[in-house]
């Protein structure tokens, strides 16, 4: 089999599996969302379809149990419970792994399957008997959905067919197998039973029939009793032929068939009963042919509802215009736009230094396009936030269930965009965040009742945009931080002072430190120490800044302020002896001065007195080792990050510069101060520094 | 350790570090380029000039003179960057290595190649394939990917250490 086709379904079947996850999820907050079961039932005959096209075949068979379960569940027949739920929910996880192509776990399978038959059986009984008409079976042959045509097929039987031997049931079962069928047995022609011979078949059949087979199919059926039976066959719906708007009425089904006359009809339309009831009334057609031709009438309907849902459906695929493109493409393409914006930064240059009107014209158009470029590429790798919050939905449901807690999570902002490689790596230290919340935030009902606040906890998930970043918050309605208990810790571990004066702000900042935990229990979620320092790595790697927020009693809300791009940020660029660096804009605060006489005044600590308030500073000559001599005037680069400011002190501010991220590569990862590199307009590259790290490694020489 | 025999003739790029000749396998080397600027990174051992832009990729740049003790490259007309596929860590890299000089490119036969000797050599035999001979003149043959390895990047560690450690005092 070609892998190729076998990835395409992985993808596919993994993205199916994500939709199914979040109608689940939504379905168990409204059980009577028809629609959301009409899309759990569709993501799990896709799953079903192309796995056994695939050759997945365990799957197909694994999903098609799932799919018969809701597939009651669609007809009525069974109601979604939360037992349901949890079930499907382990099947989807179980179809992952096969799909990972893991060893199946096989008792796993087992009990599932057995737990949904389980579910189907306790309902058989309550399952409504089919009366008078057979209920609908499957189309088991498979073909292209467009040739699908509905026929209607009169069999009228010759009285003396069982005298030839032919059984008129196993027809109609034949007939049963071309496709979607409803059979309706007309009896007005048995006579009383004093005059029935039994061996004469008095009845006949009216069948609506939705097949691709074709018309030569349904002829064959009759092939050996064409001769001494009445056969009538119509198609009466299809692709194209057939004018969709409304189907035929009651009256024209019957005046096609033959049973009445128009004449007839208009007779009885003048009366204001309807129309079945009246005909029945005025014994012109016999109940049952009513019934059939009711039926003709549903079934037609159903057939073209399912046909244009499917239309519908390719055409929003169609209309909705999306292409399904490797990531790697989009990073080649935001790569060459990357360089198109040096190239064109070095044009402007170039262009001004010339004093040539037209060139100049020609560069800033150049610029604007590359601007606009720019900005599409990016946009390009922008994917909702909402992905990542339906996971955590799971996450949330399946970890309150574990630690017996009741929690909702509720969130807000799911259409926030962000930066697809940046959407991926927030997800672990969302994860370990969502997981404090419940863990640690959020207390047990029975807590939450005697301090007055509902049995049922608040996770709260907000993403908003706000400038060239997105902020998001998770809030819940929890306990908070225990101010005193974090402190006592700190001090226990030696990481600060006993006698230390600590803002409120400072104290909860203690629990981002390395090797900071404040659980005394461990649980299987979190607790091990290994939890908020993590965190706030992976959101400063990410150029972002995490700050906690809380009322005691009420609740915690942590902050995570994320760069909207990894690949182009917009930068400070700044001059040290002939050496630039980059320190990213989003955490600059001002700059000031630095003259030879403030340094004199300050007496050897590096400490800078802005507006009233010191603000510590680093000299980067001196911390790089760059030789040269020192300007009269310094500049200082104020920073703030998580609410601390430090200064950076460099011998000239040159402006904002457009950064196009660039890696220094393996050999220099051991390199900590700088987080990476750019292209200057000159072509010369330019560092750009790893302000957090800096900051961390300045603090921790300071502690030791 | 060992040394690796060469088997078949290959063909080699010559340059030269101060009067002495070296020899690259030239299926290694991916380019040649004048010696322009070149951005120092801090916290890197001297022997690393720093990092240039080559065509829009950052590519870092060893100073070979000083990775073998000799005095620091000087910028001449003749000084040139021989960019370099190479290996660090089971990971491909491209890197720059600066050459006093770039001669030409020879072929050589297995037997014009000598072990190198394990004497009287003032350069780590570990960065030396063999010893070429051609037209009477003795060429070293460097093994790139041993002469820029993790092992080779402890000093760097050990530099940071230093200078933090200096920060300490």
């Amino acid at each position: 089999m070609d892998n190729q086709y076998a990835d395409t379904f992985k993808e596919e079947a993994s993205e199916l599996l994500a939709e199914l996850e979040n109608s689940l999820l939504e379905l168990e907050d409204s059980p009577d969302d028809t629609e959301l079961i009409g899309r759990v039932f569709r993501a799990l005959h896709t799953i079903k379809g192309s796995g056994a096209m695939f050759g997945f075949d365990d799957i197909a068979a694994f999903t098609h149990q799932v799919e018969t379960a809701f597939d009651q569940v669609r007809n009525g027949k069974l109601s979604v419970s939360r037992k349901m739920i949890d079930l499907t929910l382990a099947a989807r996880d179980q179809i992952k792994t096969m799909l990972g192509g893991a060893a199946v776990d096989a008792a796993g399978t087992a009990q599932l399957i057995a737990g949904f038959k389980e579910l189907m059986n306790g309902n058989q009984e309550a399952a409504p008997a089919p009366q008078g008409s057979m209920p609908p079976s499957t189309p088991s042959v498979a073909a292209s959905e467009d040739d699908f045509i509905t026929y209607r097929i009169r069999f009228k039987p010759d009285r003396n067919v069982f005298a030839n031997g032919t059984n008129p049931v196993a027809l109609l079962n034949e007939l049963r197998q071309l496709g979607n069928c409803r059979i309706v047995a007309q009896m007005c022609d048995v006579p009383v039973l004093g005059d029935i011979d039994p061996e004469c078949c008095y009845i006949f059949w009216d069948v609506i029939l939705t097949t691709a087979s074709g018309l030569d199919a349904i002829k064959d059926v009759f092939i050996f009793v064409e001769d001494y039976c009445e056969i009538r066959i119509d198609p009466i719906d299809g692709v194209g032929n057939f004018d969709d708007e409304a189907y035929k009425k009651l009256g024209q089904i019957l005046v096609e068939r033959g049973d009445i006359d128009v004449h007839d009809i208009e007779t009885v339309l003048s009366t204001q009963k309807r129309l079945g009831e009246m005909l029945v009334e005025k014994g012109m057609v016999g109940p049952s042919q009513i019934q059939s031709a009711l039926l003709e009438q549903q079934h037609v309907k159903e057939v073209r509802q399912e046909r244009k849902q499917k239309e519908e459906k390719a055409q929003a695929q169609e209309a909705g215009a999306s292409i399904r493109v490797p990531a790697e493409k989009l990073d080649v393409l935001v790569n060459l736009v990357g360089e198109l914006v040096t190239i064109q930064a070095r044009m402007t240059q170039t262009a001004a230094g010339r004093e040539d009107a037209e060139l100049i014209s020609i560069a800033e158009e150049v610029e604007r396009l590359t601007a606009e470029l720019r900005d599409n590429a990016l946009n390009i790798r922008m994917l909702p936030i909402g992905i990542t919050f339906n996971k955590f939905k799971r996450l949330v449901r399946d970890l309150s269930g574990e630690l017996g807690k009741e929690i909702e999570m509720a969130t807000e902002g799911a259409e926030t965009e962000l930066d697809k490689t940046v959407i991926e790596r927030l997800n672990d230290p969302m994860v370990h965040l969502i997981r404090n919340c419940i863990d640690h935030g959020i207390e047990r009902p029975e807590v939450r009742e005697t301090a007055g606040k509902p049995r049922q906890g608040t996770v709260r998930l907000a993403a908003v945009h706000s400038g060239d970043s997105v902020l998001l918050t998770i809030e819940d309605d929890g306990a908070g931080l225990d101010k005193e208990a974090i402190l006592a810790k700190a001090v226990e571990k030696g990481m600060v002072a006993p006698s230390a004066e600590l803002s409120e702000q400072e104290i909860y900042n203690l629990i981002f430190a390395a090797g900071f935990s404040t659980a005394a229990k461990i649980t299987s979620v979190s607790g091990r120490g290994v939890g908020m320092d993590v965190v706030k790595r992976a959101i400063d790697d990410l150029r972002g800044s995490i700050s906690i927020n809380c009322r005691p009693g009420q609740g915690t809300v942590i902050s995570v302020k994320i760069p909207l791009t990894m690949a182009i940020i917009e930068t400070l660029l700044v001059e040290i002896g002939d050496d630039h660096f980059l320190i990213p804009l989003s955490l600059v605060d001002e700059c000031i001065e630095l003259t030879r006489a403030d340094v004199a005044a300050s007496h050897g600590r590096n400490m800078a007195t802005v507006r009233g308030h010191l603000v510590p500073y680093i000299p980067l000559r001196r911390k790089f080792s760059i030789a040269g001599t020192i300007p009269d005037i310094e500049q200082v680069v104020i920073t703030e990050l998580n609410g601390t400011r430090v200064g950076f002190v460099v011998d000239n501010v040159i402006g904002e510069h457009q950064t196009v991220i660039k890696s220094l590569g393996p050999a220099f990862k051991h390199v900590e101060d700088v987080s990476g590199a750019t292209i200057l307009g000159d072509g010369s590259v330019a560092l750009i520094l790893d302000i957090p790290q800096l900051v961390r490694s300045v603090e921790e020489n300071c502690r030791q | 350790m060992s040394v690796t025999t060469i088997t078949v003739t290959t063909q080699y790029l010559t340059f030269k570090l101060g009067e002495e000749i070296f020899a690259l396998d030239v299926a290694k080397v991916r380019e040649i380029l004048d010696f322009t600027t070149v951005t120092k990174v801090p916290q890197t051992p001297n022997y690393m000039r720093g990092v240039i832009n080559l065509r829009g990729s950052v590519v870092p740049v060893l100073d070979l003179r000083l990775k073998f003790g000799m005095s620091a490259t000087e910028k001449t007309v003749n000084t040139c960057v021989i960019v370099v596929d190479t290996v660090l860590d089971g990971e491909p890299m491209v890197l720059g290595v600066l050459a006093d000089s770039v001669q030409e490119v020879i072929d050589l036969e297995p037997e014009q190649i000598e072990p190198a000797p394990r004497i009287g050599n003032r350069i780590n035999i570990d960065f030396i394939q063999g010893m070429g001979k051609h037209n009477e003149m003795f060429m070293m043959i460097l093994d790139i990917d041993r002469v820029f390895t993790a092992e080779v990047l402890a000093p760097l560690q050990e530099i940071v250490e230093e200078l933090t450690g200096a920060a300490h005092g």
